[in-house]
């Protein structure tokens, strides 16, 4: 039961091709961790994934629907910079996740009261209440990237992306933050793919970890040939010693 | 100790501030005094206690024939024109800036046109405003918004393009339409880069108001400067001199308060 289905994915850059042949069926509710070396396209397809950019060849459906031509409430997006809105208060910001869908991008009288106690609600849990009328700049980096992903949560998507989220923190924000994602996701149960450059993140929080690198590789002309998922784990069970590979590789196998 | 790292203490700093100040002043005492001992009638350099009396009399004395003090009105007068021609340019950029920055396909309608327009040299079109809306208000009006206008469109629109991606991203995620990411995400982030660009702009509104007045008017600061200048009144000259260079330096200071109330998290921006 596929929910996310990608099919026969290219993406090319002018003649530079970036992602080539990407196959990949995701069912509801699984995490996905995307790793690879810098340069080799997970951020294009997560851009892909979030219909930032439309592909060369190829589609992205999810639940069957048409493929999206542009970023929607469908798919939430969480960025390692930039992803709350300065200008608003930490409680605003929550409140933009339900509010930036009306006409005005904001609720009036008894709607603006409800959401406002709503988002206090969720900063409660996730313990950001004390702050809540200041804003995003005077937080530290875990807290404006806990604000981010619950504001990405507050517009309910039905697919959360997250670019890299805890690139920028130190590693035990890090892992308070690791233990933040693995709660909303036990409540939730939403779909999430996360590109990581953290190996150990990857497979800690991943139900599934996804390896792009070039399968092909011209040395007189490296950018020639562009990547693709070469190997798909299942690292549901634990973590690095134990993942199992889950379907057919890509690469060429040394004889 | 490197220079680079000597820091003046606070009571020091403050002498340092008021020093040029100081400088100029005294420089100008004696500067008058030698051309007022050499010749007593001498009109260009009035003596610092002249300067002053001319000050008090022009601020307190009414005009012979009316009886209205004339200081006043033409404060007022060149505030009003000055007012209206900013409130029109920031209005009118804030707009056109946003619309330019956020839609590619009005950058691409409008973008090169309007570098080319902020490249005519406002003063050169006088005449033709003159001509074409006579020689009250409106035309000095429309001096300082075609002199300053180009440059606000720019800048903003310069600013608000320059607004990261991600949040543009991240706001259609939550659903925004284009309307909401105008008002709600584009338009209070490029707030206080419309003070600033406002901020920067006065000095060229002075400009075009003071030769806008000086060519016609009947009232104005930039007006009775050029009027006494027939009869060498260099204490009245001195007197509107230091006064338009007080008001300037007050609006500039409301701006800057108003940005930091307003917009206290873009304070590392200013």
């Amino acid at each position: 039961m596929s929910f996310v289905t990608v099919r026969d994915l290219f993406q090319t850059y002018g003649n530079r091709p970036i992602i080539e042949r990407v196959n990949v069926d995701v069912a509801e509710g699984e995490f996905i961790s995307i790793v690879g070396a810098s340069g080799c396209g997970k951020s294009t397809f997560l851009r892909l994934l979030l219909a930032q950019e439309r592909p060369t060849r190829g589609e992205i459906r999810i639940d069957g629907a048409e493929p999206a031509r542009e970023p929607g409430l469908d798919r939430g997006i969480v960025f390692q910079r930039y992803s709350v809105f300065p200008h608003m208060t930490v409680r605003d910001n929550i409140v933009a996740g339900e509010s930036f869908r009306a006409g005005w991008g904001r609720f009036f009288g008894d709607a603006a009261k409800a959401a406002r106690d709503r988002a206090d609600q969720t900063l409660a849990r996730i313990g950001l209440d004390h702050v809540a009328d200041n804003y995003p700049a005077t937080l530290s980096g875990g807290m404006q990237q806990r604000l981010a992903i619950a504001q990405a949560l507050a517009a309910k998507p039905r697919v959360l992306l997250l670019d890299e989220p805890f690139g920028a923190l130190d590693p035990g924000t890090r892992l308070s933050m690791h233990d933040f994602l693995q709660d909303l996701r036990a409540e939730t149960g939403m779909t999430v793919f996360m590109v990581t450059h953290d190996l150990e993140e990857a497979f800690k929080l991943g139900d599934r970890v996804l390896v792009f690198d070039k399968p092909r590789w011209d040395p007189h002309d490296p950018s020639r040939y562009g990547a693709t998922i070469t190997y798909d784990f299942d690292a549901r069970d634990g973590g690095i010693p134990f993942q199992t590979l889950k379907e057919n590789i890509h690469v060429p196998e040394p004889h | 100790m490197r220079l680079i790292n000597i820091k003046p203490g606070p009571a020091l700093a403050l002498f340092l501030v008021l020093l040029p100040f100081a400088a100029v002043l005294v420089a100008y005492a004696v500067g008058s005094d030698i051309r007022l001992t050499a010749n007593p009638s001498d009109k260009l350099l009035p003596a610092p206690g002249t300067v002053g009396d001319t000050m008090m009399r022009l601020l307190t004395e009414g005009d012979r024939r009316t009886g209205r003090i004339l200081f006043w009105y033409d404060t007022w007068a060149s505030l009003q024109r000055l007012w209206l021609g900013i409130a029109i340019s920031a209005s009118v950029g804030l707009v056109f800036g946003l619309l330019i920055g956020l839609f590619p396909l009005m950058r691409s309608l409008l973008a090169q046109f309007v570098a080319v327009l902020s490249m005519i040299p406002p003063l050169a079109l006088l005449p033709i405003l003159f001509i074409v809306f006579g020689l009250g208000e409106l035309s000095k009006v429309v001096l300082i918004v075609v002199g300053t206008l180009p440059f606000i469109i720019r800048d903003l629109s310069q600013r608000t393009y320059e607004i990261p991606q991600e949040l543009l991203v991240k706001a259609q995620t939550l659903g925004a339409s284009s309307w909401v990411i105008a008002i709600r995400v584009a338009l209070p982030q490029v707030m206080p880069r419309l003070i600033q660009a406002v901020r920067l702009s006065l000095g060229p509104a002075w400009l075009f108001l003071i030769a806008a007045e000086a060519i016609a008017a009947d009232l104005g600061l930039g007006y009775r400067i050029f009027l006494v200048r027939r009869y060498l009144a260099m204490d009245v000259i001195l007197t509107y001199v230091i006064w338009i260079t007080i008001l300037a330096f007050a609006m500039d200071w409301l701006l800057r308060w108003a940005s930091r109330r307003f917009y206290p998290w873009a304070e590392e921006g200013l």
